[in-house]
């Protein structure tokens, strides 16, 4: 979606730069302070004017552009992403918690009052939702930067793009493409490893297979996954048991709909009944 | 009744990792109440590790901390090999320390250029800051920098690295590799040298406690992935028997657990206790910068972890440089083992301090049970203490001013509110003398 070019009121005529936490691990908020070349040079192109993260001073809403990391899991969560979307002119999810409800979302998959159990002496006290669930379960989303953690140049890609106006060049291919851009050596062909990058999105750069790993999907599916095809190689070539090819969906992406589809394909008994 | 009740509160503190918040009910005399409040979403790692293979929990832990992911690694790793008898290489040791080193430094450098000097500077943040001092964020960003080309080179990425495995690594470098990266370190090692002079220049508040401080000992290195836990009060124990000396107990304020010794009750974990406990197995460079500085053990005031972390940095850049130095590539990247039914602990010095991890596994390698205690959840009582204790001696600041501080008293620690699990807003509730 490009956005209109009209930009909210800001000091220097800078548009506004938000970053929002849920429930998450800070990774992709932090992937902006790890652009240790580029973050002083961002600073001057956008105001940066919520990042409780990196400072202590706050400028009031509205924002142009809300970058919103974590899922959400609480029913302050709930409340609080409609507020961020209502201070938002462009809203973009980055990373998979925010995108597919993240590794935390293998709550979805459980009984998690005997979750709370299991961790705290005194259930309650802890108030907490049932699920874990992506931003755009909630509110209408502009853009989704797939990834655990996220692409640090994707994500200013994703900004430079807003700044200019146009559509973020963000590939929906595979990582298999980003192993023969590298000419990486198949670990599954030529090693018998399995490997998610068939069904991966691209974005990380095939960093598993170019480290003589198998991809584990940290990047969520890519577009239109022939994820049956992969399943049968998988169970039928490599030998993997049924608890591996679950595992390897739900892990960081659980709920992202080819992935959720997959695991709830083959793993029927283990649906929660509740 | 005299005096007027008075309110601080500031709803979300800043430039710490995760959510949490404070709150203080103190009078002219007493400081009655201090509770740091953490809310931050529960995770539940704990609970969804159970069933998972052994082998991804090293992948899945690294998930808690986006700013120390290694540290959730290397506990992690070191557990499960504890569980399976499986005593990796020195080859593959070096590597995992040096892998660290860079952690350390990216860790470090965030806080101190990031978090912590705005603080003594009187900025909102680095970025305004660097107007003024732009020398110093940018020597700051280069050094964090090149923690993080070591990350990258070894681990594959910054954030959630993906070259570890049970048993050592995926691949591991050759030593043409490292010819590059060698220079850059060494760049930012005379940075980073540059650094914990500027640091120890700061302008400290007084603010000198008592504290138990508990770290890894070992004696042939500073401590990251090996040693007994030992304390300034004579604990000496093995990492075994962390669960003896150690409890976790619950508090209504907070989604965190609070730890605490059994035999006495809050400790300190972190920057400070190693130095305090480990200061002559650190690098004679490092030593030499210390004693220049003056800055010798014990260190007991938070407000001067920044120079601790300085060191630690430096002492960092000097262990990566002798340890590429000496490098050998490993004749195999990993060993193998077949799981069995078996549990496992071990504890690592992550850069905010102790992390213990225990795991059992089932003979398919299935997790049955897990067991994380992060290091801020062991520091927030020591917290609410230091508060509690600092108070008093600066109840002649105006009260803007005193919140102030209490947030920074805060970020002496480096809390790390995701790993504890979490929320900091900050009410500060001055009652009516006499009441309560």
């Amino acid at each position: 979606m490009v956005p209109h070019s009209q930009l909210i009121e800001a000091e220097e005529d800078k548009p506004k730069l938000a970053v929002w936490k849920f429930t998450s691990c800070d990774g992709c908020q932090l992937s902006l302070l790890d652009c240790e070349d580029e973050l002083l040079l961002l600073a001057r192109e956008v105001e940066i004017a919520y990042f409780m993260e990196a400072s202590s001073k706050v400028e009031e809403g509205p924002y142009d552009i809300s970058l919103v990391e974590g899922s959400i899991t609480t029913p302050n969560d709930v409340e609080r992403i409609q507020e961020v979307r209502r201070q938002s002119r462009f809203l973009v999810s980055i990373g998979a918690c925010a995108t597919a409800g993240g590794i935390q979302s293998l709550r979805n998959f459980a009984d998690v009052s005997e979750f709370i159990s299991v961790v705290y002496a005194e259930p309650d006290y802890i108030e907490t939702l049932k699920d874990s669930t992506p931003i755009s379960a909630h509110v209408p989303v502009d853009f989704e930067l797939q990834g655990c953690p996220i692409n640090k140049l994707q994500l200013l890609e994703v900004i430079s793009a807003f700044l200019n106006q146009r559509a973020p060049q963000v590939s929906a291919h595979s990582v298999c493409i980003e192993c023969k851009l590298k000419g990486n050596v198949c670990v599954w062909v030529a090693h018998g490893t399995p490997c998610m990058g068939p069904v991966t999105h691209a974005g990380c750069g095939a960093l598993c297979p170019s480290y003589n790993r198998g991809c584990y999907a940290c990047y969520g599916p890519k577009e239109n996954p022939n994820n049956e095809s992969l399943c049968h190689w998988w169970a039928e070539k490599l030998g993997a048991d049924k608890a591996t090819i679950i595992e390897n969906v739900r892990n960081y992406n659980a709920l992202a709909d080819h992935f959720k589809k997959i695991g709830e394909e083959w793993g029927k008994d283990k649906k929660r009944t509740s | 009744m005299s005096g007027k009740g008075k309110t601080i509160k500031v709803d979300y503190l800043a430039r710490v990792e995760g959510e949490g918040a404070l709150f203080i009910r103190y009078d002219d005399n007493h400081v009655h109440e201090v509770q740091l409040k953490i809310f931050e979403p529960p995770r539940f790692f704990e609970a969804f590790l159970r069933g998972r293979d052994y082998t991804e929990a090293p992948d899945i832990t690294a998930r808690i901390c986006g700013i120390c992911p290694v540290a959730y690694q290397m506990s992690a790793l070191h557990a499960m090999e504890d569980a399976l008898h499986l005593v990796p290489t020195s080859e593959l040791k070096a590597l995992r320390r040096l892998l660290y080193c860079g952690e350390w430094i990216e860790s470090h450098m965030l806080h101190v250029s990031m978090l912590h000097a705005p603080d003594f500077l009187g900025y909102p943040s680095a970025v305004a800051m660097a107007k003024d001092h732009p020398e110093v964020v940018q020597q700051a960003l280069e050094i964090k920098k090149a923690g993080n080309a070591l990350l990258r080179l070894l681990g594959g990425r910054e954030v959630h690295p993906i070259n570890v495995r049970i048993g050592g690594f995926y691949r591991t470098p050759t030593k043409e590799q490292f010819e590059s990266l060698r220079e850059q370190l060494s760049a930012a090692r005379d940075l980073a040298e540059r650094m914990c002079r500027w640091a120890a220049s700061l302008p400290f508040p007084e603010n000198t406690q008592k504290f138990e401080f508990v770290a890894l000992v070992n004696p042939d290195e500073y401590p990251m992935n090996e040693g007994r836990i030992q304390s300034s009060e004579g604990l000496d124990i093995s990492v075994k028997d962390y669960e003896k000396h150690f409890r976790e107990v619950q508090v209504p304020h907070s989604t965190a657990l609070h730890s605490v010794l059994i035999e006495r009750d809050s400790y300190l974990v972190g920057p400070m206790a190693r130095f305090n406990l480990n200061y002559p197995r650190l690098s004679t460079g490092v030593k030499r910068v210390a004693e220049e500085l003056g800055f010798n053990p014990p260190c007991s005031n938070p407000f001067k972890s920044i120079v601790v972390r300085c060191l630690e940095v430096l002492h960092a850049f000097d262990e990566a440089l002798r340890i590429i130095d000496n490098y050998q590539p490993p004749e195999h990247p990993y060993l193998t083992v077949e799981p069995r039914e078996a549990n496992g602990c071990a504890a690592t010095e992550a850069p905010r301090g102790l992390l213990y991890h225990r795991y059992g596994i089932n003979a398919q390698g299935k997790i049955t049970q897990a067991k994380i205690v992060a290091p801020t959840s062991q520091n927030q009582k020591t917290i609410e203490k230091d508060l509690r204790l600092m108070l008093p001696n600066f109840m002649h600041l105006p009260e803007s001013q005193l919140q102030g501080l209490c947030e920074r008293a805060i970020r002496n620690y480096d809390p790390c509110i995701s790993c504890s699990t979490h929320f900091l807003q900050l009410h500060l509730q001055h009652d009516q003398q006499g009441s309560s």
